[in-house]
């Protein structure tokens, strides 16, 4: 056997080369954070320039006109996703206990399948799709419909977590609440869904934040309004992406600013929900998120 | 007493199932509610439809590839410079920080944070700040330095195009390429990496030969999943593309796809119009049925936790 | 510390080697020499820190994180731990194979017994096959794996696989060997082709096996140490140490009293 290495260092191509990538790789971590820091500073600079109370709470205006606001639009977001979050949640956490206790039957693994396959869905087909049953049928844009709309995106992410959190509760604990002669649904509501409730609210706070953020799904169903509502299923609605949409696409930059205020508004609203998932459930908003 | 406690069962059982059944009829229903908005153009066009090129509502007129193209290449795009970026981040966080876990999470947490951002958000972003940037310190010098190649050959016109969409949809996918990514290599035992450390591996050896071909089948589906959401992604792009149909190699030209198509022209749509942009969506649906079938049916052969199952 | 009663050349040897987790301390100063072309039993009980000792040996330790090493290692007459000692060519220099085997799920067994040596710059098709069918034959799975070589390599036995990661250790041409008790997951007959091999290959490699198992020490080691508790205990012939030990400790583990 001939000794051919007795060397204590490795060629140069091979040092380069490591050096190298661990250049790239750090240049990746740059690349992927700086468009963050950018749009928060922007968002931040630009947006804070127009925020006041005033901007909060007043109608809006025709562009450079002063004391616009945007309370209507602030108003028809909560008011659809709470809509949303009222018909979602049902049926998402229901779907999703059903996916977990029953994982054996048919129904849940086809349900399931299908679940996933909605999750991360075109949101712009959900929005042509309810505009196609309920705007046309009904003649009007309206906060139910855009509500509806955002609950079609909110029921599988519900649906998953829901599943996914029930699912790490060990078997043991159910079979000793069955085996202490409580009834499976008993058993179902107090044991299972208590002991997994952080993981169930997380699911929800997610879907809520993510209804927040869409717009696509309103454009066709909810559209916008200068004015505060007084019907839910006849009037179009303002939303604050719709507007930060219309307003940003605008040719006026007195509209652009308002853009930005709203946007302000928006994210930190995102923020806020994301900072209350992480830190009093313990989990990151995508980490949940992730399918 | 047992009579009631099965009745209690039962009933939770079938309020559950109905929840479930729900889910079921919103796929299906989407499905036939596009199928029926768009017998009218299949009927007139048939399978042509989906090669046509021209779209022009007053002569009726319409086909949906300029739409297909532009969806697959900004998506294409986007891909193209979101995943090395994301596979870097992954090995970055994972491999390159052991000794640093605190330091792993928080960049962690920043990278996924991207992914709270609204995409009207980057949109707006895009459109006002990103797209005159792009156009004057990247475009306009790849212009005037290689014209020449078809990719560059028309003059940038400040920044709203297939390229700057394209890059607006990589910064929106990396956060969740780069989890699944991260997620991925954490599973990568670490017998293999010592085995290639003892042949005398550099850390980059030992992640290019022994962790990343380990981990290729997660790597392919965080590939998959950015895929699903680039080409579903309205908001950003119908921002900054320009909205103008166009089948071209040029980054440089304005651009169309399936979903902007809808977001700007629904709402003024009618008759054989409106025809035209539902089949649109169902072709959209049909794409991002296809994608996330297909991830999820090879999620069921990754290692990935929880996320599977049902 | 004890004697040690050596007249060839040590090819490896450590003085005053320690290793640390973050604040505990695993190994507490060994200095050992190990003669060339043999075959040296580490043996001793759960959480002595021989698989420390070794993993110190080829600096795969210090890739945990916290981990710490002090001390001297020296390969022919070099301290592997000095700072212009590149480590990447130093485990060139020292191979290991692991207690379970480890082949790369994603490449044959061609490319598993190659692996090493593509990594070391080493291009040429004919050489590339030539080397690999010499460590094979060394590691005597040559016979059983020749029409088969593109198969992944996990698609062999566990035994198989273990030899296949002895012969992607030996084709880059190491000088020592480490074996991290290598045929505590094998079964009998495999542990006994394994053990086979190792007999043979000390002619042209230094081997150093981590063991639980006495009677493998007595079949295939020419010189066993014995450590407790991050120390060496003693060191000596393995006929030696096991008929006639010198230290209280080293008989009452060879009888059985503690293991």
């Amino acid at each position: 056997m001939k000794k051919s290495n007795t060397s204590t260092s490795i060629s140069l191509w091979r040092r380069f080369t490591n050096r190298l990538m661990t250049i790239l790789i750090v240049l990746a971590i740059i690349l992927a954070i700086t468009p963050l820091i950018f749009i928060l500073v922007e968002v931040l600079i630009q947006g804070g320039s127009v925020i006041s109370l005033a901007f909060l709470t007043h109608l809006p205006e025709p562009p450079n006109v002063a004391g616009a606001g945007i309370a209507p639009a602030l108003v028809g977001s909560f008011t659809m996703v709470g809509l949303a979050a009222l018909f979602s949640i049902p049926i998402g956490v229901g779907a999703g206990i059903f996916f977990s206790e029953w994982s054996s039957s048919k129904l849940a693994s086809l349900s399931g399948f299908m679940n996933d396959v909605l999750t991360g869905f075109p949101s712009m087909v959900i929005g042509l799709f309810v505009f196609i049953i309920i705007v046309l049928t009904t003649k009007e844009q309206s906060a139910f419909a855009g509500g509806v709309a955002l609950s079609f995106i909110m029921i599988p992410i519900i649906a998953r977590t829901t599943s996914e959190s029930l699912k790490l509760v060990p078997t043991t604990l159910r079979e000793a609440s069955m085996a202490l002669g409580i009834p499976r649904w008993k058993t179902i509501f107090r044991v299972v869904i208590g002991t997994g409730k952080t993981g169930l609210l997380t699911g929800i706070v997610l879907a809520v934040a993510r209804a927040t953020g869409e717009t696509a799904p309103l454009l066709l169903t909810a559209a916008t309004n200068t004015h505060y509502i007084t019907s839910l299923f006849a009037q179009p609605t303002a939303s604050l992406t719709v507007l930060i949409y219309n307003y940003g696409t605008s040719s006026f930059a007195s509209w652009q600013a308002q853009a930005w205020g709203a946007a302000l508004v928006l994210i930190v609203i995102m923020l806020a929900l994301n900072l209350f998932v992480k830190f009093i459930m313990g989990r990151s908003l995508t980490e949940a998120r992730m399918e | 007493m047992q009579f009631r406690v099965l009745r209690g069962d039962t009933v939770l059982k079938i309020a559950l199932a109905a929840a479930a059944l729900f889910i079921i009829g919103l796929l299906i229903g989407l499905a036939v509610e596009l199928y029926l908005g768009s017998t009218a153009t299949m009927s007139r066009f048939g399978i042509g439809f989906l090669v046509g090129t021209k779209w022009n509502s007053n002569k009726d007129l319409f086909g949906a590839f300029p739409f297909i193209y532009g969806t697959l290449l900004t998506s294409a795009i986007a891909i193209i410079v979101g995943l090395p970026i994301s596979i870097g981040v992954a090995v970055f966080i994972s491999e390159r920080l052991k000794s640093h876990q605190s330091l792993g999470y928080v960049l962690g947490a920043i990278v996924d944070l991207l992914a709270a951002v609204p995409s009207v958000i980057y949109g707006l972003w895009g459109l006002l700040i990103l797209a005159p940037l792009l156009s004057r310190y990247v475009e306009m010098p790849l212009h005037d330095l290689l014209y020449f190649i078809p990719l560059f050959s028309s003059k940038p016109t400040g920044g709203i195009n297939f390229l700057t969409a394209g890059i607006i949809l990589a910064i929106m996918i990396i956060p969740t390429m780069s989890a699944v990514s991260r997620d991925v290599l954490k599973a990568v035992p670490n017998s293999q990496r010592e085995a290639m450390y003892s042949l005398g591996g550099t850390d980059w050896e030992v992640t290019q030969k022994s962790v990343l071909p380990y981990a290729r089948s997660g790597i392919f589906g965080a590939f998959i999943l950015g895929l699903g959401r680039a080409v579903g992604e309205t908001m950003a792009v119908v921002m900054v593309i320009g909205n103008i149909p166009a089948v071209t190699a040029n980054l440089f030209s304005p651009g169309y796809t399936l979903s902007a198509l809808i977001a700007n022209e629904f709402g003024e749509s009618s008759g054989l119009y409106r025809s035209a942009i539902v089949e649109i969506a169902l072709i959209l649906f049909l794409i991002a049925l296809i994608i996330n079938v297909f991830a999820r049916l090879l999620l069921w052969r990754m290692t990935r936790g929880t996320a599977v199952n049902v | 510390m004890s004697d040690q009663d050596l007249s060839s050349a040590a090819k490896i040897e450590t003085k005053g080697l320690k290793a640390r987790f973050g604040k505990l301390e695993v190994l507490k100063g060994i200095n050992l020499r190990f003669p060339e072309n043999s075959v040296t039993a580490i043996m001793g009980p759960s959480g002595c820190g021989k698989t420390t000792f070794i993993r110190c040996l080829n600096r795969i330790h210090e890739l945990t994180p916290g981990a710490k090493v002090e001390g001297e290692v020296i390969l022919d007459g070099i301290n592997i731990y000095s700072p212009n000692v590149d480590p990447v060519a130093i485990r060139r220099r020292i191979g290991m194979v692991f207690q379970k085997p480890n082949p790369f799920p994603t490449m044959s067994i061609y490319d598993n017994a190659v692996a090493g040596l593509k990594l070391n710059g080493i291009r040429n098709r004919k050489k590339l096959e030539e080397l690999a069918e010499r460590s094979l034959r060394m590691a005597f799975l040559w016979d059983e794996v020749k029409d088969d070589l593109k198969k992944p390599g996990t698609a062999l036995s566990g035994g198989q696989q273990q030899r296949l990661c002895i012969a992607r250790a030996l084709a880059v041409e190491p000088e020592v060997i480490l074996m991290d008790e290598p045929c505590s997951a094998l079964d009998p007959v495999a542990t006994a082709k394994v053990e086979e091999s190792i007999v043979a290959l000390k002619e042209n490699f230094t081997i150093i096996i981590v063991t639980h198992n006495m009677q493998q020490a007595a079949r295939i080691s020419d010189f066993t140490a014995f450590m407790y508790l991050g120390q060496l205990i003693e060191f000596g012939k393995t006929s030696e140490v096991f008929e006639n030990p010198k230290n209280e400790l080293t008989e009452k583990y060879i009888t059985g009293k503690f293991g």
